[in-house]
């Protein structure tokens, strides 16, 4: 792939939308564990792109088990510019978004976090805290960068606001599936559905779905509406209890066979 | 001019404040943003909330002046009461005023984070009053070393969950605060207790708790024949009592003065950063990580400060100044001693930065006015257990 130009991940995920592919983005904590081991091996197992947290302090949209993961990669003595310089070494074979919270975006500065990125081979940055409103001078900044940054839509967020964000949005559209924050559910929550059919009704970008997404049947059961999901909880909850790149390979396998089972 | 006026209309006071929440909390901010407006010029909402608090929350507290006090430091000082309102501290101003706009959007719900407990309290109370539902979230240490509020807390119908994440403390309280108000919005009001969090909060919570100084400016220059006193000072963690008072004297003379825990100094040792909503002064490490706050006072045990603080501080308007905890021991013994008011440890810091500076900063002779933010109940055992004494 194109990395670094333009604009690199939505035209990457776009193609294997447009052949009629489901999308699968995993999430995997920057810093925890063997982590740069467990995406080369999820990247093998089939997923589309991978989504690292950069770990916080205080992730507030972070439920206990990414909370853990991210609490023991800070103790572990992770940081942003470990994990970009880990990144950097690494050359994943698909693209990568950072996720973190605005602070650590910040506190470095949008210029220089942007040119980090860029240089490390980041395709893209995801700040749950950084909404449309706030996010002006960062997205202008990370696209001249060419980092996309990719912004979230909430079940609450209202139509004219949603497509404001489905247009402003790189890479992909974030739909949240729940009203809540990261975590597994037993059943798929109807919002998940909704949130992507609004979206898919006003954007043609990828309109990936996550939060509160936690296995194969669920990914399957959104779908059907989206263009694909990301999954986060229910992988780190595997490798929190101390399942390594093997557990995690087998995990994404099982996702990898459940959205390809569409068309 | 008004210095303390509204914020822009991004939520801002200078370059401070803003409204970095999750997508899905924004249309709860916006709703409340557009209840407060309406309600806060509404003069029928306006009477309510006074109403309450003259009838039930033992409003207006007095302002005393403290003889011996001023004495021993050569300097004359007057306490706003806040120790006399309601639930033992200026925390119920804010509280009603959030609750009556709870049943105002139509919510069932409050929920809200606490430190020394004593804005959980006030929380509680107001839930009672008027009948909504209430759900405290504490830090473990604090649980543990305001066992009393937690207590009341739970005497009053609130249930109080102990947060075992983080530093247990006050920043981890609301973290999961916000975690809770993302999952339940529809039905649920997060009552945050200080001038922080997304706009409207900082701004809401200040109007909320103006009357402590717009009350204080008048019995003050009563008793001091028309003038105003040359310094005012209250203590500031997030800065919920310190914004209140200031808004009364911000447009005259005064020299104003926040006083922060030596251990949770976030104007005096922090940079801009963004937590919990707004961009404010912050406690951070040299990759933006929040460092964790300590200080003897579970009130003002926080990293961050509320962005107007920032902000007056950003412009000269008010001055920030730190007292340790072995400072602020002292000060709660003397005036425990010199005046039989026993201050909670919250306002004995603005207490210690007067004992300190009376000579100094604050020249002989000065008039001095103190926000008394609370009474010394709730922190006996922690004061007796340092000072060895077991009860």
């Amino acid at each position: 792939m194109e990395q670094g130009s333009f604009g690199a991940l939505e035209k990457n995920l776009s193609e294997k939308k447009r052949n009629g592919k489901k999308l699968l983005v995993p999430y995997v904590c920057g810093g925890f564990d063997n982590w740069v081991e467990v995406v080369h091996a999820i990247i093998e197992a089939g997923a589309d792109a991978v989504e690292v947290g950069i770990p916080f302090s205080d992730p507030i949209m972070d439920g206990p088990v990414i909370q853990e993961a991210s609490q023991r990669a800070l103790e572990s003595g992770a940081t942003p510019w470990s994990i970009f310089a880990e990144i950097r070494h690494a050359s994943f074979a698909a693209p990568i978004a950072a996720m973190t919270y605005y602070n650590i975006v910040h506190h470095a500065g949008h210029e220089r976090f942007a040119s980090v990125l860029a240089d490390c081979g980041v395709a893209a940055s995801i700040i749950p805290d950084l909404q449309l409103d706030e996010a002006a001078d960062w997205m202008r900044i990370a696209d001249e960068n060419g980092v996309e940054n990719v912004l979230l839509a909430a079940p609450t967020t209202h139509p004219d606001r949603l497509k404001r964000i489905a247009d402003a949005s790189r890479g992909f559209v974030y739909g949240i599936g729940l009203m809540g924050v990261t975590g597994e559910r037993l059943s798929l929550a109807d919002s998940a559905s909704d949130i992507a059919r609004r979206l898919k009704a006003c954007t043609e970008k990828p309109v990936l779905i996550g939060i509160g997404v936690s296995n194969a049947q669920q990914a399957i059961e959104v779908s059907n509406v989206a263009d694909g999901v990301i999954v986060g909880s229910a992988l780190v909850r595997r490798l929190v209890q101390g399942g390594g790149a093997e557990v995690a390979f087998e995990f994404v396998s099982e996702l990898r066979r459940g959205l390809d089972s569409f068309g | 001019m008004t210095i303390m006026g509204p914020p822009s209309e991004t939520g801002r006071f200078g370059e401070f404040g803003g409204r970095y929440v999750p997508e899905s909390l924004i249309p709860a901010c916006v709703q409340l943003e557009e209840v407060f407006t309406s309600a806060w010029s509404d003069p029928r909402f306006v009477d309510q909330y006074r109403t309450i608090l003259t009838e039930y929350g033992g409003r207006p507290t007095p302002v005393t002046e403290v003889r011996r006090f001023s004495e021993k430091l050569g300097v004359r000082v007057f306490l706003k009461r806040e120790d006399l309102a309601h639930t033992g501290s200026h925390k119920i101003n804010n509280v009603v005023g959030q609750a009556l706009l709870t049943k105002r959007m139509g919510k069932s719900r409050l929920i809200a984070e606490t430190g020394a407990g004593q804005h959980g309290v006030a929380t509680a109370t107001a839930a009672a009053l008027m009948g909504l539902e209430c759900t405290v979230f504490m830090g473990e240490i604090d649980v543990a070393r305001q066992a009393l509020n937690v207590f009341r807390m739970k005497l009053l119908g609130a249930s109080v969950i102990p947060v075992t994440s983080g530093s247990r403390t006050l920043k981890d309280a609301i973290n999961e605060a916000m975690r809770e108000w993302v999952a339940s919005v529809d039905t649920t009001h997060y009552c945050i207790g200080s001038v922080m969090g997304p706009h409207p909060y900082p701004y809401m919570v200040r109007e909320f708790q103006r009357i402590v100084g717009d009350e204080a400016l008048v019995q003050v220059q009563d008793l001091l024949g028309g003038e105003v006193p040359d310094f005012v000072v209250a203590c500031v963690g997030g800065g919920s009592n310190a914004a209140g008072t200031f808004a009364g004297f911000a447009d005259t003379r005064a020299q104003l003065i926040g006083v922060e825990p030596e251990g949770g100094a976030a104007i005096n040792r922090g940079i801009p950063g963004v937590v919990h909503g707004s961009r404010s002064n912050l406690l951070q490490d040299d990759v933006g990580q929040i460092l964790e706050a300590h200080s003897i006072s579970a009130g003002l045990d926080y990293p961050g400060v509320g962005p107007e603080h920032s902000y007056l501080a950003s412009i000269g308007r008010a001055r920030y100044s730190t007292a340790n905890d072995e400072e602020v021991l002292g000060a709660l013994q003397l005036l425990s001693r010199l005046e039989g008011i026993i201050p909670a440890l919250e306002p004995a810091h603005a207490i210690a930065y007067v004992i300190r500076e009376a000579g100094k900063e604050i020249p002989r002779g000065s008039t001095v006015l103190v926000t008394m933010s609370g009474r010394g109940d709730k922190d006996a055992e922690t004061v007796a257990q340092i000072l060895g004494e077991s009860i």
